[in-house]
């Protein structure tokens, strides 16, 4: 009898999932198939051939370009997501700490406006005020700070992580937020009255209770970064690209469509992995306590 | 003690809101600026770039295109979304955890995989590339971010109210439509939204999927290669900031009505 009402649930269910079930197999899991089996084929000039090979991986792994924009991928995105969250803490803090609780929906509201501007305007506006003429240069030579434009800001991996580390600043203050606000306060009293100075308590309590949504933040500004293309397109000029460029630049100006998608294969391996580790070490900091 | 750190946070809060906020303000002040080169010192007040910005014919074209798009995306993909959103929270079935991670799976995927695996499927089956196919793509990259707001809106029904309608005899369908529809309405208005705005906003997918058509952020990346052009493309970032401010407060006015309706404290920001 239980069995058949859930059975009878079950379909229920599942009939009504399946909409947008078919909707996503047919645009995503059809086309990312696709990839898979394209990237164990054999390039051809101007087709492809139907030919199984590892090949294209061998490439992937083996090509100094490859490697190169590969490794800078990785880099600026964990420089970014190392930026993004370690400025973003103290934000989440603060609203969750010390602003007045009917006054919290506010300071959000007041956070995320920026991210709702255009994307590409933004982006260009770092590399106008990152520029050689731009905000920082002509403000601090005008102050008499420095007598030459700053070039380390200049149209490089830099002013790339100073662009997406603005671009993806509320996807980290959000998930801190919302873990600080889950903090139990009493427990932060509790640690003061056994004798423990204010920096202690944070570090020994604040700190660990808010791992879950640190980690959180990890992941969602890592896996986007990691896979922008307009960052590098605007601010490097196409100069320094990252790993979408390279992509790109394979799948349609060299039409070497099984590399592209052994590259792109690549690419999720790496983000699964690394969401892979992350969420390992959420589960860790969970049973911690 | 308490006083001092308090304060030296606060002035870092205030320092961190300057740098989110440093674009946006540069934004209306070349828009204004008469000078072509978008750099200091700033030149004179003009209002000419707003008046070119009206005066472009493909700026229209790419207006028209990108409303049509975000419009039908955020129809589709808030349509689609109501049937993931109610299976998740109403019903238990098999899969169920591993069939929603993979409807939300482009929320973590990048786009630029999303775009090229969808061009190389659509150029192999030798489909016409037009807004069609970026309407498609956009529901696909929407749905998730509804179903995450439709979630919570239907998470927070009372399951009693439906079932006081099944008891005084309507229907399925009738109790969806007259008991539960009008309780999640606000969810389902902060859902379009939400995906009206990521649609509007969205590039990759635009720039690979539309073939010839412009829509307005590939319209603003053609420009902006061409010096000339940017002081228009600042005029139409004002008034798009301006626009999404507008459109960003109506999500939060039905979200915060919704809460009101099934008595939830309004807290929370939007995501």
């Amino acid at each position: 009898m239980a069995g058949r009402r859930l059975d009878a649930e079950g379909r229920a269910g599942l009939a009504l999932i399946s909409p947008p079930l078919l909707f996503a197999l047919l645009i995503l899991a059809a086309p990312l198939l696709t990839i898979l089996a394209t990237s164990f084929l054999t390039d051809g000039y101007l087709e492809i051939i139907r030919e199984p090979t590892l090949g294209n991986y061998a490439q992937v792994f083996t090509d100094p370009i490859v490697r190169v924009v590969m490794l800078r991928s990785l880099g600026v995105a964990a420089m970014v997501t190392l930026v993004t969250v370690v400025l973003a803490f103290p934000v989440a803090y603060y609203v969750s700490f010390h602003v007045r609780p009917e006054r919290k929906a506010m300071w959000l509201l007041l956070i995320t406006i920026p991210f709702w501007t255009s994307y590409l305007i933004r982006v260009f506006l770092w590399k106008v005020i990152l520029g050689f003429n731009g905000v920082v240069n002509t403000t601090l030579t005008g102050l008499g700070i420095i007598d030459a434009p700053l070039t380390f800001i200049l149209y490089n991996v830099n002013s790339i992580v100073i662009t997406l580390a603005h671009a993806y600043a509320p996807f980290a203050i959000l998930p801190i937020f919302i873990a600080l606000e889950k903090i139990d306060r009493s427990l932060l009293e509790a640690g003061r009255d056994l004798g423990e100075s204010r920096l202690m308590t944070f570090w020994r309590v604040t700190l660990p209770l808010a791992m879950p949504g640190v980690i959180a933040a990890t992941l969602i500004v890592f896996i986007p970064t990691i896979g922008d293309y307009v960052t590098p397109e605007v601010i490097g000029g196409g100069k320094i690209p990252m790993i979408a460029n390279l992509i790109q630049v394979q799948m349609l100006a060299l039409d070497n469509r099984p590399l592209g998608s052994a590259l792109a294969v690549t690419t999720m391996v790496i983000v699964a992995l690394v969401s892979v580790l992350f969420l390992a070490l959420n589960r860790r900091f969970l049973r911690g306590r | 003690m308490k006083a001092t750190s308090g304060r030296g946070l606060q002035a870092y809060v205030i320092l961190y809101l300057l740098f989110l906020y440093a674009p946006i303000l540069l934004l209306p002040i070349f828009a204004f600026n008469s000078g072509t080169v978008i750099a200091f010192p700033l030149q004179g007040f003009t209002t000419d770039w707003f008046a070119q910005m009206w005066g472009n014919a493909t700026l229209r074209r790419a207006l028209s295109n990108s409303l049509t798009i975000a419009v039908s995306a955020s129809i589709l993909a808030t349509c689609l979304g109501v049937f993931a959103a109610r299976a998740s929270t109403r019903y238990v079935f098999p899969l169920k955890g591993g069939l929603m991670g993979f409807i939300m799976l482009p929320m973590v995927l990048p786009e630029i995989i999303v775009a090229m695996s969808l061009l190389v499927v659509l150029l192999g089956l030798g489909v016409q590339l037009s807004i069609l196919t970026v309407i498609v793509g956009h529901t696909l990259i929407c749905m998730p971010y509804a179903i995450a707001v439709l979630s919570t809106a239907f998470s927070s029904l009372d399951r009693s109210l439906e079932e006081a309608a099944y008891d005084l005899g309507e229907t399925k369908w009738g109790a969806f439509r007259l008991v539960t529809l009008p309780l999640v309405m606000p969810g389902i208005i902060s859902a379009l939204l939400i995906s009206f705005t990521i649609s509007l906003d969205e590039f990759i997918i635009a720039f690979f999927l539309a073939g010839n058509e412009p829509t307005l952020p590939t319209y603003i990346f053609s420009q902006l290669r061409f010096p000339r052009a940017i002081p228009v493309i600042m005029a139409l970032g004002t008034v798009l900031v301006i626009l999404s401010i507008v459109l960003l407060a109506l999500g939060e006015y039905f979200r915060r009505r919704g809460n009101a309706r099934i008595g939830a404290k309004p807290t929370g920001g939007l995501l």
